[in-house]
């Protein structure tokens, strides 16, 4: 194993502890935590771009991923940051395997509480589901979306694209875009973004937003051309295929006219404007493959880049607790 | 095995049947009560007499709860009869009316008979029988209404299901009419509320739970009371809890519509914001609303606008609460909290004692058409005798439930039942 790079070590000097067990919801941090996660993330993206990116912050730990809901790309994204930081990773499936056959989501945490694992990421469809069962393990329990809720790693990650991109966040105008009801994305990246001073905006259908968004403290926008004009970035949420057809759309092609992303639409935000989907995208439905592949706006990309060193600050910081333990 | 006659003396005596709330004695001879001294004494007590003296403490009508649920028959490691009357009991509740949605559903006279016999063996409190409207609570087809109605059920309602189509709704009420049968209904409309855990809300919208807007409620009410108005049937609104359902239910009321209404003792007591993190003790059916519906559930109450406080009681067990929210059963057990719980209001000034107790004694007795609830001469024995003022602090481990599915955990409340009496017998003592 390599030493940890430069910047690391400095970095985690002078950052102050993380005082939290678990990792449920962006409501339970503050700025100055928001803050040393991502320069802790910072230095992270270095040493994932070097030829050797593994460290030995979490030997000895293993990191369950324990993940209801299927999604290879937050559970493979976890699995590396983990293993980088030289953790034991096992992933499970309870649904493709026999642990949760008439199992209650607490059996099964309790079970695998049993094999002793230090940290416990989590993905279930039910909102609430990760706090409930950081109330019955004595792992970190850290939150990879609970269903409606929040997807606390995925704010952070994108927070990390954007200051990179602009070098900061505060007074950043960003329209969250698409499916804003259905969406724990959007919830967590409202709840982060205006803790750091970003001016947040959500446009969408009526029938794909919240009741009382508006008391969020952001501006609701239905009409998508006002609601980026000037804005700094554009986040894309993605819209599951069958809630369209006349459910809460009335159609893919009605739904692109009016909320998909396109060049003509873009051209409305700012001149400097950043694209963002958190992935996987409906390319046609909520966003022109045009704009999405284009390098020059699109953070897509990064996002799943940043995606591995956010968590790896987040691991590390809950492993430094428990090390003080 | 007569008992020895026994007489309360020193008490508080609150009948809301005659609208007495002050100083009093009474005395119980065979099951009834014999003599009721208001404002005075008994006047020399024979010898023979046993004489407890309350200290001061409220002596009232015994609650009669028209909305309870066990788990008897099907459901057993729920509820049983025999732990939902100790739960009773043990609450000051001395008549409670169970619903129908058990297994198998109480459709059919021999099911209503079934309840009244094990009942009668477990001699705690009065158990009666509501009936299901529809065979099975589906709501597509009648019960037999008549003949569970000869049996002895109290009134007939699908529970917590709604009868979708307004063509069988009004047929049950045209029939039921015919029997003087009250019909017991939740308004609530099935396409706004399908799926949802909460009242739509800022809060339901950040807590990300799938939500049913309050209207919903409204909506259904009204159809509800155009067909009472249609049938003339005797009407009861199972549980309102929301302010534009309850401006329905005034104009349905200022018509002179047959209708009375009940909410429950959930809905009066907590908002959507004790769901706090996910805490499924606090997921009722309906959801529990934000504060502005429940101060105006509150001041319906006190304006007599709603006539019945229910416990709602309805028991869950572990297994089916420790789940995530949207997973979790609904409900919560009541029946010994529901007196505290409701005292709240005296005690903060809100609503006069003896109006508040009107709402779980004399009203639903009266609309049920039962000889309790009223401190009269002649009147069955059933009586509780609370002390209004004991500090209590609700604990999980002394509910008499089976489960101990309450919200109410760990709350501090006032008025401590120390006796509960049915049909002159001592079934709950402190």
């Amino acid at each position: 194993m390599s030493a940890a790079p430069t910047g690391l070590n400095e970095v985690l000097s002078r950052t102050f502890p993380f005082p939290k067990r678990h990792f449920l919801s962006v409501v339970d941090l503050n700025p100055v935590e928001v803050s040393g996660l991502l320069d802790l993330a910072d230095s992270f993206v270095s040493l994932n771009r070097q030829h050797s990116k593994k460290l030995d912050l979490l030997k000895g730990r293993t990191l369950m991923n324990l993940f209801f809901e299927n999604s290879t790309r937050t559970q493979s994204s976890f699995e590396l940051a983990g293993k980088r930081l030289g953790a034991d990773v096992v992933n499970m499936s309870p649904r493709s395997s026999s642990i949760s056959k008439g199992e209650t989501l607490i059996d099964t945490a309790v079970t695998l509480n049993a094999m002793q694992p230090d940290l416990l990421v989590v993905r279930h469809s039910s909102s609430g589901a990760a706090s409930l069962l950081s109330q019955k393990v004595t792992c970190s329990v850290i939150n990879a979306g609970d269903g409606q809720h929040e997807h606390p790693t995925q704010a952070l990650l994108d927070m990390l694209s954007m200051r990179r991109a602009f070098g900061r966040i505060a007074g950043l105008k960003i329209a969250i875009c698409g499916d804003v009801l259905h969406s724990r994305v959007a919830r967590s990246n409202v709840g982060l973004l205006q803790m750091m001073g970003a001016d947040v905006r959500l446009v969408g259908p009526p029938t794909l937003m919240p009741t009382d968004a508006d008391r969020w403290g952001v501006d609701v926008y239905h009409d998508m051309r006002k609601g980026i004009a000037g804005c700094d970035v554009v986040m894309m949420l993605r819209l599951q295929l069958e809630r369209m057809d006349g459910v809460m759309a009335p159609s893919q092609r009605e739904y692109f006219r009016f909320y998909g992303l396109d060049r003509e639409k873009l051209a409305f935000a700012s001149d400097n404007v950043r694209v963002m989907h958190p992935g996987p995208m409906n390319r046609g439905v909520e966003i022109d493959s045009d704009v999405a592949d284009d390098l020059a706006v699109s953070l897509i990309q990064d996002q799943v880049e940043m995606g591995v060193a956010a968590r790896m600050a987040v691991l590390a910081s809950l492993a430094a607790r428990l090390d003080n333990d | 095995m007569t008992q020895r006659p026994t007489a309360f003396v020193n008490a508080r005596l609150v009948d809301p049947a005659s609208g007495w709330d002050g100083p009093g004695a009474l005395l119980i001879r065979d099951g009834k009560i014999a003599d009721v001294a208001q404002g005075g004494d008994l006047g020399t007590l024979s010898a023979d007499i046993d004489v407890i003296d309350a200290r001061g403490a409220m002596l009232a009508p015994g609650l009669v709860d028209i909305r309870v649920k066990t788990g008897e028959p099907g459901a057993e490691t729920k509820e049983t009869l025999k732990s939902a009357a100790l739960a009773a009991a043990a609450g000051g509740v001395t008549s409670i009316v169970l619903q129908p949605d058990t297994d198998p559903v109480i459709d059919e006279a021999s099911v209503v008979d079934f309840i009244l016999r094990r009942t009668r063996d477990i001699e705690l409190v009065h158990v009666y029988p509501a009936g299901a409207a529809t065979k099975g609570c589906k709501g597509e087809r009648m019960a037999e209404i008549g003949l569970m109605r000869e049996a002895g059920c109290l009134y007939v309602t699908d529970a917590d299901r709604p009868i979708v189509n307004s063509k069988v709704m009004q047929r049950v009420l045209a029939y039921a009419k015919s029997f003087d049968t009250l019909v017991a209904h939740r308004p609530a409309d099935p396409w706004l509320s399908a799926g949802a855990v909460a009242t739509a809300s800022e809060f339901a919208g950040r807590m990300g739970l799938s939500s049913v807007p309050p209207i919903a409620e409204k909506i259904m009410l009204e159809r509800d009371l155009a067909l009472v108005e249609l049938t003339g049937a005797r009407f009861l609104v199972d549980q309102i809890t929301t302010a534009c359902a309850l401006e329905s239910l005034a104009r349905g009321k200022a018509k002179g519509l047959p209708v009375t209404a009940t909410t429950s003792i959930n809905h009066l007591s907590f908002n959507e914001i004790d769901i706090g993190d996910y805490r499924t003790f606090l997921k009722f059916d309906p959801p529990v609303r934000g504060e502005d519906d429940r101060q105006a559930t509150i001041e319906a109450l006190a304006s007599g606008l709603i006539d019945i406080v229910v416990s709602a009681h309805a028991p869950a067990p572990a297994e089916d609460k420790r789940l995530p929210y949207d997973e979790a059963a609904p409900g919560a057990v009541g029946l010994q909290t529901l007196l505290p719980a409701l005292l709240a209001f005296h005690h903060d000034g809100r609503i006069p004692l003896v109006d508040l107790m009107r709402t779980v004694t004399s009203r639903p007795a009266e609309l049920l058409g039962l000889a309790a609830g009223r401190l009269a001469k002649g009147a069955p024995a059933d009586l509780v005798l609370c002390d209004l003022n004991a500090p209590i602090v609700v604990d999980l481990d002394k509910l008499k439930s089976k489960s101990r599915n309450s919200p109410f955990d760990g709350r501090r409340l006032f008025g401590e039942v120390q006796m509960t009496i049915v049909d002159g017998r001592v079934v709950y003592r402190v």
